[in-house]
């Protein structure tokens, strides 16, 4: 496996959305562009998820929103470039996992998705990766820039079974 | 564990029996060969048996609408056998579970396509 030996997990002290500050164990991986490492995210996603405290089917949906994203940001994003990494970080919190995949693409408009289960695309062969994201996590946000890429955030709450 | 398919033919039916993951990359490449070989072959009532199918991810479910559209623009059926929960919960999802016709039940879903036809 071509991964990067950037595994690493320390408390750190990071800004909630609120603007106020929590303490979070956070993981960080660096992969590079290459669909092999899809599944080097999902093991590390499934340690997370067990080590944040989360039941199997929770754990499983959190692996899928993860192989999704990556996947979106190495082949969409990074357009399997070699030279170009994936950061695949995890927060975990006491009530929550909060997850970035940053890419170094060139962004895309999320506003242009089409509705996959819509009637008029059910039979389309692709676009139902965000979709799927959107199911099985609580929070999605996505900022996008053709300069800077992308950065997918999902968030799961430890009380929340989707 | 990468994707496997093996085809049987079962009267007059063919059976692909598909193993492991079917994600983005040479999984999906490969079961969109297998299916066009048959479709080559003028095999058009295929049953995708997925019994042991342990991972599927968007880009499994649209190659799996693709090889429905395929088989049916060319007169044939595709059918799905022995989905496993997550597949299962995934078609429920993206409201392609009443597309499908699913069984699980092998000989039943045999003698379905004798029915159609």
């Amino acid at each position: 496996m071509t991964f990067r030996n950037l595994y690493c997990s320390v408390m750190a002290m990071v800004p909630t959305s609120s603007g106020t500050r929590s303490e979070a164990r956070v993981v960080e991986v660096t992969l590079e562009s290459t669909l092999k490492n899809v599944e080097v995210a999902e093991e590390v996603s499934r340690r997370v998820s067990v080590t944040a405290g989360f039941g199997s089917e929770a754990a499983f949906q959190i692996e899928m929103a993860v192989h999704e994203a990556v996947i979106n940001a190495i082949y969409h994003g990074n357009k399997e470039d070699p030279g170009k990494s994936v950061i695949l970080r995890f927060l975990i919190f006491e009530d929550r996992l909060e997850i970035h995949v940053c890419d170094q693409g060139r962004g895309f408009d999320p506003g242009v998705l089409p509705d996959p289960v819509a009637e008029e695309n059910l039979m389309n062969a692709s676009g139902r990766g965000i979709f799927l994201v959107r199911k099985f996590m609580d929070e999605l946000n996505i900022e996008t820039s053709a300069n800077s890429g992308t950065e997918v955030t999902m968030i799961k709450r430890l009380n929340s079974e989707v | 564990m990468s994707m496997k398919a093996a085809v049987r033919q079962v009267d007059s039916v063919t059976v692909v029996d598909v193993r492991g993951r079917i994600t983005l990359g040479e999984d999906c490449k490969q079961l969109r060969e297998v299916i066009r070989g048959e479709l080559a072959k003028n095999h058009k009532n295929l049953l995708l048996n997925l019994a042991d199918v342990t991972y599927i991810d968007s880009s499994g479910i649209g190659e799996l609408v693709s090889a429905f559209t395929a088989i049916s623009n060319q007169g044939g059926q595709l059918k799905l056998l022995n989905l496993t929960k997550r597949v299962h919960d995934l078609l429920q999802i993206t409201k392609l579970y009443t597309v499908f016709d699913i069984h699980d039940d092998e000989a039943t879903a045999i003698s379905s396509f004798a029915a159609a036809s």
